[in-house]
């Protein structure tokens, strides 16, 4: 699988639906998942790609790290992974 | 119903090993959060914390009361002894029979826990101190003052997470009022500074990685305390006729449940706790001249209490004062509103309102007087301490000037 259907599928099982209701477009908000959804979304990402996202729930626009939607997300692990050596 | 005052007043927290330096601290606001320093901090991502420094637990208690004790109950042993002394009450007979110990805690002994798991998971032993259970157990800390003290009427332990030392001190407050004990020591403590007890702290992503700034446009999470406070509550007549000197008294309390989420708070929760305090203590929302906030510094509490203290106090919002001393002494978790209610006791005894440190920029959603900073002198009729807990779990306790 690749990297952005192993995140799909992630936020899918969060959101409780089916990774093709998942599109690249969609919002945390238009499937669902509330701070504490997105909270265990990252912890579940960072355990599939043994990475660490910088995000503080308390800011989630201030880090680097955009959520903005689901390819803004795929796009910011693409790059975390490729800065894993 | 009888009436309740406060005679004695302890604590050990990053602030000052007692009250004296305690409220030293608070006046002068200083910050007592600073870099952590104990094993493994270095596989933490959140390394900062109110963490109690220059106590030796070894030379104040004896070798076979350091195999029982962990930290959280040698914290609550220190501050119990300071309020009792201060308060000269003297256990003895029918006062002893009656007088009991309500404490909180949220964790108990979160130490205990992670160094004997530390030492049978991964340092693979398999044999534990025979004193584990009772080290750790969450009344630990109020049976040994039960003990210490000859305190033999009611005494248990309440945990509520962030409102245990408020739901602790409600239970005792209405426990003298009814006339069921003549004192009750009270109050809570925490001792979570440790690996384990961080890195579950992290998880939730909630914390932060350089200061505590309620209120602040700018704050970015909570940090995280340790220490104790603890209280006598004793009946007014009683205190009277012995001579004893009152710090304050008590006038009302109430706890309400948000009943909806168990870690994000909620306006309604928070608004009925205050309301339902004035009311117990028969007040007007204008009577309220200061108000110990809950101000943890997450982006979602601050925001929430205010709004309820906007709603609940309507135009007069705009004339109380509101601070939060975790800026100062970190989220002591279930002993936080012990220490916390040091500031009530100094706002109304001696009139000066601890402030709230670490303030860089207004927010509109924050936008009540938060004693920004610095402290300030005001003669304090009447205060408030908030607490509202993950779980929706929230006490709030109303104090008066005497």
């Amino acid at each position: 699988m690749s990297i952005s259907d192993r995140v799909i599928a992630i936020i899918a099982e969060q959101a409780v639906l089916e990774p093709s209701d998942v599109t690249p477009e969609s919002t945390l908000e238009d499937l669902g998942i509330d701070s504490l959804g997105l909270v265990e979304s990252i912890f579940a990402i960072e355990e599939e790609f043994d990475i660490t996202i910088p995000f503080n729930a308390n800011e989630p626009t201030a880090s680097d790290f955009d959520i903005t939607n689901v390819a803004a997300i795929i796009s910011g692990i693409d790059k975390l992974v490729s800065e894993k050596v | 119903m009888k009436r309740v005052v406060i005679t004695g007043a302890g604590t050990i927290n990053s602030l000052g090993h007692s009250v004296p330096d305690t409220l030293e601290a608070m006046r002068e606001g200083r910050c007592g959060i600073s870099d952590l320093e104990f094993r493994d901090v270095d596989r933490l991502a959140i390394k900062i914390g109110g963490q109690v420094r220059g106590f030796e637990a070894e030379g104040r208690f004896n070798r076979q009361q350091m195999t029982l004790y962990d930290r959280f109950t040698q914290f609550t042993l220190t501050a119990a002894k300071e309020a009792i002394d201060q308060s000269g009450i003297e256990f003895h007979g029918e006062l002893a029979a009656r007088s009991g110990v309500v404490l909180g805690t949220a964790g108990g002994g979160v130490s205990t826990w992670d160094d004997n798991y530390r030492s049978v998971y991964e340092d693979g032993k398999n044999r534990v101190h025979p004193f584990v259970v009772p080290k750790l157990m969450n009344n630990a800390a109020a049976s040994h003052v039960s003990m210490e003290h000859n305190l033999k009427g009611p005494s248990f332990t309440v945990s509520t997470a962030c409102a245990s030392s408020n739901h602790a001190m409600s239970l005792a407050f209405q426990m003298v009022r009814s006339g069921a004990a003549p004192a009750m020591i009270t109050g809570g403590a925490e001792s979570m500074l440790c690996f384990g007890g961080v890195k579950a702290w992290e998880g939730l992503r909630v914390m932060s990685k350089d200061a505590c700034r309620p209120f602040s446009a700018n704050r970015n999470g909570m940090v995280q305390g340790e220490g104790a406070g603890v209280f006598v509550f004793e009946e007014y007549e009683h205190a009277r006729a012995r001579g004893a000197e009152i710090l304050c008294e008590v006038v009302g309390f109430a706890m309400s449940s948000d009943a909806s989420d168990i870690v994000m708070p909620s306006k309604q929760g928070a608004s009925r706790a205050m309301e339902g305090a004035l009311v117990d203590a028969k007040l007007n929302a204008s009577d309220v001249c200061y108000i110990n906030a809950h101000g943890t510094g997450t982006a979602a509490n601050d925001k929430t209490e205010c709004a309820a203290v906007a709603g609940v106090f309507g135009p007069h919002a705009d004339d109380l004062m509101i601070s939060s001393t975790k800026s100062m002494h970190g989220h002591l978790i279930g002993g936080t509103g012990a220490v916390e209610l040091l500031a009530c006791i100094m706002a109304l005894r001696d009139g000066i309102i601890a402030p709230t440190i670490g303030y860089e920029e207004p927010d509109p959603e924050c936008a009540l007087d938060v004693v920004p900073n610095e402290a300030r002198e005001a003669k304090v009729d009447v205060a408030l301490s908030n607490a509202f807990a993950f779980g929706g779990l929230n006490a709030v306790l109303a104090l008066k000037r005497i």
